[in-house]
């Protein structure tokens, strides 16, 4: 019973992970049409930046991860609005092109940053009481796992108010569901691009810095393996769509701690369900229809 | 129905109405490789053309071929002269890389297929001939049989399953099963793959003159003769009736449905013929390198073989082996300059970028997709409409423009 309960904890945190990386995927691509490949390099820049913030501040103090926190959001927005003004935005309408530049961008900037920062992961800490563990139940849950779930609802959330009580957010729904109306009504849905590009990174940003403290170590190719994961877990989710990525971040997330567990097999399981779900929801679970999603 | 308004927007917008249509069918529309341009001036007939290029090819062939026996310097782009081991395992795995890129094209440039799995195949290849000559004690040629078997029927499944669904949904489905391979092959099972350090070479079956440093230019000449007959075989497929309908329903599926033809057939069947070719291209990669190393089968090597097309110019074929051997080359070649002195010496502002080649090449990637569409074959196919024609809007996608 308490090995259960762990693992859905642990399940539930990765997800919260996945969700954060995923949630900025599946709004860009809804919107704008683009699989965004530099995704992994905003969540590793978050990542890093955060954890020099955290260092210098005192990697133990309260202060320290809040503000790591912070500076991770920030640095993972900041370069998604770069990425969406300087290389998106030259290429508009020209989805194919978009996607190459983004992967572009990711092997420039995931070289460059094994160039600054080295390969080998550097092992981190968290203010004391992360590094504990509550008991619950019988089970021993690591304490950074209810933080990692906390921001992550707080993240989805405050994304869910933005899109549905704000001008703008009214705007990103009404692009993802039929963007050429929306421009035809004479709303200029450029800048919601860059936008939800800047929400996207900013998520990814804090991604970064939860998942450097779930895995308990920063490195470069931090992003690599998490990207693949968002992917699968967008597209399982249904592009475009919010609800969906959570549904499926805590699914994917969920599934692959219990298989690893009892038979270490989560990657395939994931990917079994990815083919399953695409087989049987060509448009993912919570997708509306190939077409918009 | 979508299809039909599909239809309609095809008819009227061209490339300027694509807003409303499906994510599938932007994406595919600007997949599509520009239209070839005609013959560029009233004095050169196609078929003169076509000879001059044959010319070209053979000569290149000729050329390519005789290089281990000639002693070329080329300091700066080769390690040693070209009749030396290292030049020569450098040029066999340029050339290797240009005929994994040629597989790649053939999704990609022709039946508008944007796979992210595609070293699986390459992958599987080296692999699995890897593991029968360690394990059975097989001959190299039974052995080679068997593995392309193998990958025959690994690319008839997983091509079935993925082509279920199309773009995006596709490539990420592709992509999976790549991820699959990938941690398979990283597990280790049973001690087969190796795990991250990979799968060394068993020598034992494998004739005698393609073992050791002494006999690369055998391994050259091999890669050659893979680059050669994957490059026939692509051409071949492309312009048989299947090439032509996977063509066709890269421009437009459903138009094709509609014809009464088969679309799913006819892109299974490339996806089958680029993942078996593939296959090959890993088996000589194995003998070439005396091993398979897991990165063969990551995605990142699958993203590699994207860049080369793109740099070479999608939807050519002399563009996609140019790109797989300016890719290689470059990469090996910015990895040593990396540890030159003159790069070591500078201020770290200067230093860390330059010594990372991929970011470089990453960097030199964004450009090329951002200034020169078409890649180099574009670049090419532009240089020589204004030279043959000397006035601007020979080419089909100009007028276009043009009119509109």
């Amino acid at each position: 019973m308490d090995t259960i309960l762990l693992l859905l904890v642990t399940g539930i945190g990765l997800g919260a992970v996945y969700f954060l990386v995923a949630s900025g995927l599946s709004l860009i691509y809804g919107l704008m049409g683009v699989l965004n490949f530099a995704h992994g390099a905003f969540l590793t820049l978050g990542a890093l930046i955060g954890w020099e913030t955290a260092r210098v501040m005192g990697a133990d103090s309260w202060g320290g991860f809040a503000l790591s926190l912070l500076v991770g959001c920030l640095v993972g927005a900041l370069l998604a609005a770069l990425t969406e003004f300087v290389l998106i935005r030259p290429l508009y309408e020209r989805h194919i092109e978009q996607v190459l530049v983004t992967v572009g961008l990711n092997l420039a900037a995931i070289a460059l940053f094994e160039g600054i920062w080295g390969t080998d992961p550097v092992f981190i800490q968290g203010p004391t009481w992360m590094g504990m563990t509550t008991n619950i139940l019988g089970a021993q849950v690591p304490n950074h796992l209810f933080i990692t779930i906390l921001i992550a609802g707080l993240v989805l959330a405050g994304m869910v108010l933005f899109l549905k009580r704000t001008r703008y957010g009214m705007i990103i729904r009404a692009g993802v569901e039929n963007r050429s109306m929306v421009t035809a009504l004479g709303i200029d849905v450029r800048r919601a691009f860059t936008l939800v590009f800047t929400i996207g990174g900013a998520a990814a940003g804090i991604g970064g810095v939860l998942a450097s403290h779930y895995f308990g170590y920063v490195s470069p190719l931090l992003g690599g393996s998490l990207l693949i994961f968002a992917f699968i877990v967008t597209v399982i989710g249904g592009l475009g769509s919010l609800a969906g990525a959570a549904v499926a971040s805590v699914l994917v997330g969920v599934l692959q701690q219990f298989a690893n567990y009892f038979w270490s097999i989560g990657d395939f399981v994931v990917v079994i369900l990815l083919a399953v779900v695409l087989l049987t929801r060509p448009s993912g679970l919570m997708g509306r229809k190939v077409a918009t999603a | 129905m979508s299809a039909s308004t599909e239809e309609l927007e095809d008819q009227h917008g061209g490339r300027g109405g694509r807003e409303g249509s499906s994510a599938t069918d932007r994406l595919k529309a600007s997949l599509t490789p520009p239209p070839t341009p005609g013959p560029s001036g009233p004095g050169r007939s196609p078929t003169r053309r076509r000879l001059i290029g044959g010319v070209a090819a053979v000569a290149g062939v000729v050329a390519l071929a005789l290089l281990p026996l000639l002693n070329v310097q080329l300091p700066g782009i080769l390690p040693t002269a070209t009749y030396q081991p290292g030049a020569l395992q450098l040029m066999a795995l340029c050339l290797l890389m240009g005929a994994a890129a040629l597989t790649y094209h053939l999704l990609i440039g022709v039946a508008g297929l944007l796979s992210f799995g595609h070293a699986l195949y390459v992958g599987a290849g080296a692999y699995v001939l890897g593991i029968l000559l360690e394990r059975t004690g097989m001959g190299l040629i039974p052995a080679m049989l068997l593995t392309l078997l193998v990958v025959v029927i690994l690319a008839n499944v997983t091509g079935a399953v993925a082509l279920r669904v199309s773009g995006i949904p596709f490539a990420m489905v592709t992509l999976a099963f790549a991820q699959a391979g990938s941690v398979l092959v990283r597990r280790n099972p049973d001690g087969a793959t190796g795990g991250e350090e990979g799968l060394s070479l068993n020598t034992e079956q494998v004739p005698a003159f393609l073992v050791g440093v002494s006999n690369t230019r055998n391994l050259y000449w091999l890669s050659l003769a893979v680059l050669i007959i994957v490059f026939a075989i692509v051409s071949w497929i492309q312009n048989s009736r299947a090439g032509h309908l996977a063509e066709a329903v890269r421009e437009n599926e459903n138009r094709v449905r509609v014809l009464g033809l088969k679309p799913y057939l006819a892109k299974l069947l490339i996806f089958v013929v680029g993942g078996t070719l593939a296959g090959c291209v890993g088996m000589v990669h194995l003998l070439l390198q005396s091993g398979a190393v897991p990165r063969t089968v990551s995605a990142d090597f699958t993203i590699t073989l994207l860049v080369m097309v793109v740099l070479g110019g999608v939807g050519s074929r002399w563009g996609a082996v140019v790109g797989g051997v300016l890719y290689t080359l470059l990469d090996q070649r910015l990895t040593v300059l990396a540890q030159s002195e003159a790069i070591q010496s500078m201020p770290a502002l200067l230093r860390v970028p330059l010594s990372e080649p991929l970011f470089l090449l990453g960097t030199l990637f964004v450009l090329v997709v951002l200034f020169m569409p078409g890649g180099l074959a574009g670049f090419v196919r532009r240089l020589s409409a204004r030279s043959g024609s000397g006035r601007p809007g020979k080419d089909p996608v100009t007028v276009l423009e043009q009119a509109e």
